[in-house]
């Protein structure tokens, strides 16, 4: 292309241009519908909330304030916000626990797909994929069926004598966690199987040689290699858990709140809109210092494993 | 003779792996099974009928859904995908640029911000927007659809452009083609299969929204998901089961169709 072009100069100019051009129409879509509104949702964080939801345009910073601490309405003392904390708590714990859940069944299981003959691995995959690009909310339905007290389970264990009266496993912290390992699995499956499908087997082999058991191979040549797998794996499965909104509504049934409920509560009932858009920039804060954290390790151990 | 020693082998992971896979599938496959349930339990069986999915053909609401929930996945997927394209040849086709890394955070920012955070983001900038303008259509929820299915349509485009070999594209240019011509003519026909591929990973991300749909819909815009979130409350019959059922059969048959198109050789 280079030889019949204009001097280089004018060429490059026209090449910014063209690239503007095509660029601007999906970044103007994106600016309107995603970036820009983010902006503003900082901007009412820092106003006072209206009588009817919305907001009046008065700068305050009560609804920072709010975020983990309260005033006492008669002595105007000042204390940690309990609830508010509990609810972050139970996010961050849950999101945690949902985190260790994916790995334990899904370590085994890319494990298990990696190790399977070459033609065989995608059909495997294509087995992992399809759960994860159906419905969120089918999914968590599904499994309400299954633990709901006239559900699958119980009436199982009912009919066969086992229990006389339903265990209560929906609406409990219990029911949120399974719902969202099951919900997540694949996004922990999908990067630990494209680190695993890699692995030099040639390594471990040397580890037998060597007389190291089974044990010793996982933990000091197995794990060591997909090390970039499991961490990515664990970002991509933490930040969704603990901005989870559909999983905990449906499955925690409005008493186990997590932190996307209770930023939704401020847009309903609570009519606090200043409130809940500084909770929102709180759950994007965290979710950024977890991703930039795992661009840093990636970066400083992605190249060594090639 | 001993069995040989079979170095890939780890004790206890097969076991767990087809618990996983049996986990991952069960409820699935109960909940399709029951949409043909006879009665109104989702967990007692008394045989096999299609009355569910009469119900829920006759049910107004779920028309009304469903119409709706099509529309808005056609118009975001189709204006997504087109701007994806543009946007994928800009960042394919053109040098490193300044502010690229800029560019490629706004693309990929729906991916990155938790769905929650950009629902509440949209409900106040289209409050905002609705006691302006006074208009409360549906055209809020088919921007904010195209929005969040823009990167699910620029990643298998992209991938595809730059597995594409340039020595077509430059022999064109050579032969004094035009640059859209060039486009038209060989990048293209080439192209194509990744279109598609984002095209139908949009209308289905479109498609299964729940948080952001229920953020930006005014009064009486459910789709979909939204209408069977709304249902969960209420006492649940084989109806959401038989509507999940053909939701989950569209996402099914557009994911292997997704995964064969991906596979086409350039």
């Amino acid at each position: 292309m280079a030889e019949h072009s204009p001097p280089a100069n004018a060429t490059e100019k026209r090449a910014s241009r063209v690239r503007w051009l095509l660029l601007a129409p999906a970044l103007l879509v994106l600016l309107f519908a995603a970036s820009g509104p983010l902006l503003i949702t900082l901007v009412y964080s820092v106003l006072t909330p209206g009588d009817y939801g919305g907001v009046i345009w008065q700068p305050s910073g009560d609804a920072w304030f709010n975020v983990i601490l309260q005033r006492d309405i008669f002595d105007d003392t000042l204390s940690w916000s309990d609830a508010h904390l509990s609810i972050f708590w139970r996010s961050v714990k849950l999101s945690l626990m949902t985190t260790v859940g994916c790995i334990i069944f899904g370590f085994p299981t890319a494990y298990f797909i990696a190790t399977r003959p070459k033609k065989q691995r995608d059909l495997w995959m294509l087995l992992i994929i399809i759960p994860f690009w159906t419905n969120i909310l089918i999914r968590t339905f599904a499994v309400v069926e299954l633990i709901r007290n006239e559900g699958t389970i119980n009436t199982v264990l009912m009919w066969s004598g086992i229990i006389d009266a339903p265990i209560q496993m929906l609406f409990t912290e219990f029911s949120i966690l399974v719902g969202m390992i099951y919900v997540y699995l694949p996004l922990m499956v999908l990067p630990l199987y494209a680190s695993m499908e890699r692995l030099d087997f040639s390594l471990v082999e040397a580890g037998y040689d060597l007389y190291a058991t089974r044990m010793q191979v996982l933990k000091r040549i197995i794990l060591p290699l997909v090390k970039p797998g499991v961490i990515a794996g664990s970002i991509l499965v933490f930040v969704p858990s603990l901005g989870a909104y559909v999983t905990p509504r449906v499955m925690g049934g409005g008493n186990q709140l997590m932190i996307g409920n209770l930023i939704e509560l401020q847009f309903g009932q609570g009519r606090n809109w200043p409130l809940g858009a500084a909770l929102s920039i709180t759950l994007l804060a965290i979710v950024m210092v977890a991703l930039m954290a795992y661009v840093r390790t990636a970066g400083k151990e992605g190249p060594g494993h090639g | 003779m001993a069995k040989r020693f079979d170095i890939q082998r780890m004790p206890g992971f097969k076991t767990i792996a087809a618990v996983t896979f049996v986990l991952l599938y069960m409820p699935i496959f109960l909940l399709v099974i029951y949409s043909f349930n006879a009665g109104t339990s989702i967990a007692i069986w008394e045989g096999f009928s299609w009355r569910w999915y009469v119900s829920a053909w006759d049910n107004q609401q779920v028309q009304d859904a469903t119409v709706r929930s099509l529309i808005i996945a056609f118009w975001a997927s189709a204006i997504s995908t087109t701007l994806a394209v543009l946007a994928a040849l800009a960042t394919t086709r053109t040098p490193k640029f300044k502010g690229q890394s800029a560019v490629f955070a706004m693309i990929n920012q729906p991916l990155m911000v938790p769905e929650i955070v950009t629902a509440v983001a949209l409900l106040i900038f289209f409050a905002m927007i609705k006691v302006a303008t006074g208009y409360t259509g549906l055209l809020y929820l088919i921007i904010a659809h195209t929005a969040f299915c823009i990167p699910f349509a620029y990643l298998p485009i992209r991938a595809r452009l730059t597995g594409m070999d340039l020595a077509l594209e430059q022999a064109a240019a050579d032969l004094y083609a035009p640059p859209f011509r060039v486009f038209t003519r060989i990048t293209l026909p080439q192209l194509w299969p990744g279109i598609l591929a984002g095209a139908m990973l949009a209308f289905v991300i479109s498609l299964d929204d729940v948080v952001i749909t229920e953020f930006v819909k005014s009064a009486g815009q459910d789709t979909l998901p939204t209408y069977m979130l709304g249902q969960l409350r209420r006492v649940v019959t084989p109806e959401v089961n038989a509507i999940s059922t053909v939701l989950l059969g569209i996402s099914v048959t557009m994911v292997v169709a997704f995964t064969a198109l991906s596979k086409l050789k350039t």
